[in-house]
């Protein structure tokens, strides 16, 4: 028996709950009475993503999509597009809208993903050579060899408005340029594989999926700047990425793609590894350098800038993984091809590790100018549990979190900028209204007083102070001059810190600030958290209308809080309660809540 | 290997281009790529890998290729599988554990049907291309 069709009906919970099973058992029924039982086979998948336009179904192999399908539309989908052959426009999802999306974003090719740091992740074997050659892999190194000299090769990356994907986004072609700029001797290209943030994964999986693509990039770099050496500083937490990029080496040694006279063109570059122990600050570029020299890692004031001295005092370029990965790519295509992608001041694309309350967590590279409505709802297909959406956090600890207002800002570094936060190396973190965003600000914090290097007092003093604060204020005991004094502490650290981690290290603070005062107020002033995680500001209640008296409660509870007499309601003495909640879990009378 | 000179690079990739092309490597005519970053071998990639290559020497099926990449994007339903087999829609699962990727042998590359509830297809916004 062979199939020639395949119905595919989303069964995401989206779908489900605006009648996609009914659409199964319809297109069931309407498939038995026109004969194409056998021919046809009806399947429920995972969510498809585009929710909001759903229920969604796909008839395979055509590929065609119908969108918001009803019960009684299953009848002319089977009787035309499956029995004739012929596609249901009306169902089809709406050309003329995806037309206007294409002329607000002005990119003409417009798709919500679009893959070019990714471009052979999840496609090639990252452990064979051969995958990545047969992709046009090592193709960018024979153009930037054979073809171009260094200076042209530094234009084309200034031309094409390439930024730092690290997360400050500085251009790429200007850090080159300045490298290329000093007098001729050893230099080093460095690659800043110590992703930190917590929930960002993209770097990683980048390494693990196309390790051939870094080590490309880094030799035309290499070549650009006129260094012959380059290091790739990589955490010792991901030994599955390690052990890719020491094969992709091994295996572009022997093939003599790395190494002496690279394709006989008289250019030479070799690559190490060097590992990092998992400090946070070592991501810091100051920082890194002193790790991969031997030293502790603590960062050093700039000027000067590693392109001018950085590893062992030689100029020094240090670039992130994903904003190699997009090197080739960039030699390959040209310039003009990829400033055509993204917005005005930010090109190409941007890869998000999206994580939190949303129901497809993944990895995505979208084009940038996406907003994060279109990230959270078409991509990732909106909150899980049917939740509401609060905020997002993008940038990790060094970024801010972004409410609901701004779901329609086109995302770059210029505006993320603006709205408080930053683009960062790509964690996005979506928060829904059973989070509390004090208890978050207090996470982020934790986070960095944990890593702060301890070299420069506003950071090592500041942080640890503007925990103390939140800490204050999540047990209930904070004041309104907190809120004054956590300001200017926010404020002298983001201007007297000495590297990137202490400047930023109060983002989450003052975006927090800025958009939920009013939760702030709330801890403060009514000693109540919304969401109700900040545990010593819950309290539990017995309602005596409801109570009927049966001591279950008064038995559960393990700190003897409740006390009452045998069918005469209970109550909780606030001072024993130590807020387990076993005894509204316990009360078959819904007499007890918390609040 | 010996080194290559820039004409051996030329030839090389063009040869391995045709071959992935035609999706057929050494008379493999059906292809299953099994997602292993580490999110899909924490999530068990490993154990589902293991069952596909066993479920096929078991049945004795020679032109199934399994090969592995990286991360798929699909974080949220690994281990993740793509099954291509000739005349038949190219789809991805999500949550194949061992009995899920024995089904997919005996009922996918062999009974040439899709498997129930399984199937995360790519990201249907897709469908916004070119304009």
């Amino acid at each position: 028996m062979a199939y020639e069709s395949y119905v595919l009906v989303c069964g995401g919970t989206a779908c489900c709950s605006s009648g996609g099973e009914k659409i199964v058992e319809a297109f069931a029924r309407e498939l038995e009475s026109a004969g194409l039982k056998d021919k046809v086979q009806v399947v429920t998948t995972g969510c498809l993503g585009f929710c909001e336009q759903g229920p969604i179904v796909k008839i395979l192999p055509q590929g065609t999509f119908y969108v918001q399908v009803k019960v009684d539309d299953v009848k002319e989908i089977v009787a035309e597009h499956l029995v004739k052959g012929r596609v249901v426009q009306r169902l089809c999802y709406d050309p003329e809208q995806a037309k206007k999306l294409v002329a607000e974003a002005n990119i003409p090719f417009y798709q919500k993903q679009y893959r070019i740091v990714l471009r052979n992740c999840g496609v090639i074997d990252p452990e064979k050579i051969e995958d990545y050659i047969a992709r046009d892999g090592y193709k960018a190194i024979e153009k930037v060899l054979f073809e171009m000299t260094p200076e042209q090769v530094v234009d084309e990356m200034l031309k094409s408005g390439l930024r730092g994907r690290g997360g400050a986004g500085f251009p790429t072609g200007m850090k080159w340029k300045f490298a290329q700029q000093q007098p001729k001797g050893q230099k080093y290209m460095v690659c800043n594989a110590d992703e930190g943030d917590p929930g960002a994964y993209m770097d990683r999986s980048t390494l693990e999926g196309d390790p051939h693509s870094i080590l490309e990039a880094m030799t035309i770099a290499g070549y650009a700047i006129g260094a012959s050496k380059g290091f790739i500083y990589i955490r010792a937490e991901y030994p599955l990425a390690i052990h890719r990029l020491q094969v992709a080496i091994q295996q572009a040694h022997e093939l003599g793609l790395l190494g002496d006279d690279i394709l006989g063109s008289g250019f030479s570059f070799d690559i190490e590894l060097r590992f990092g122990a998992g400090a946070f600050v070592c991501g810091e570029e100051t920082a890194l350098l002193q790790s991969i020299e031997g030293n502790r890692g603590m960062p050093k004031p700039r000027p000067p800038f590693p392109a001018v001295k950085g590893l062992w005092g030689r100029p020094t370029v240090i670039n992130n993984v994903e904003t190699l990965a997009n090197v080739p790519v960039i030699i390959n295509k040209g310039a003009d091809w990829f400033s055509r992608i993204g917005t005005a001041t930010t090109k190409g694309t941007k890869v998000f590790a999206l994580t939190g309350k949303v129901n497809n967590s993944g990895l995505i590279e979208v084009p940038m100018g996406t907003t994060l409505r279109e990230i959270i709802f078409d991509i990732g297909g909106g909150i899980r549990g049917g939740h509401k959406f609060k905020a997002a956090q993008t940038g990790g600890p060094s970024g801010g979190i972004i409410p609901e207002q701004f779901l329609d800002v086109p995302i770059d570094y210029e505006s993320l900028a603006k709205i408080g936060s930053i683009m960062g190396s790509g964690g996005l973190i979506v928060m829904d209204e059973t989070d509390c965003v004090v208890d978050i600000a207090k996470f982020y914090l934790d986070f960095t007083v944990d890593e702060s290097c301890g070299k420069c007092a506003p950071c090592r003093i500041g942080g640890r102070k503007l925990l103390n604060y939140l800490k204050k204020i999540t047990d209930g005991r904070g004041t309104e001059q907190d809120i004054k004094d956590m300001e200017a502490i926010c404020d002298a650290m983001n201007k007297a810190s000495l590297c990137g981690l202490g400047q930023t290290a109060s983002n989450p603070v003052r975006s927090t600030l800025r958009y939920f005062m009013d939760e702030y107020m709330e801890h403060i002033r009514d000693k109540k958290c919304r969401s109700g995680k900040c545990s010593k500001l819950i309290q539990y209640k017995i309602d005596p209308a409801k109570c009927k008296g049966c001591t279950m409660c008064a038995r559960k509870c393990p700190a003897g809080a409740i006390s009452g007499a045998v069918k005469q309601p209970h109550a909780i003495d606030q001072a024993k309660c130590v807020k387990c909640g076993a005894c509204e879990a316990t009360c078959k009378f819904g007499a007890i809540s918390h609040g | 290997m010996a080194k290559l000179t820039l004409a051996d690079l030329r030839k090389m990739r063009e040869e391995k281009q045709k071959a992935m092309d035609m999706r057929d490597s050494s008379n493999k005519d059906v292809q299953v790529v099994v997602g292993m970053g580490t999110c899909g071998i924490a999530a068990g990639a490993k154990e589902t890998f293991t069952a596909l290559i066993d479920t096929l020497t078991e049945k004795g099926l020679t032109n199934v290729l399994v090969r592995q990449t990286g991360c798929m994007g699909l974080c949220h339903s690994e281990p993740t599988v793509e099954v291509v087999v000739p005349g038949m829609p190219t789809v991805i699962y999500g949550h194949v554990d061992a009995a899920t990727a024995k089904d997919i042998v005996d009922r996918h590359i062999v009974g040439h049907e899709l498997i129930e509830g399984k199937i995360l297809d790519k990201p249907s916004v897709d469908i916004i291309k070119e304009a």
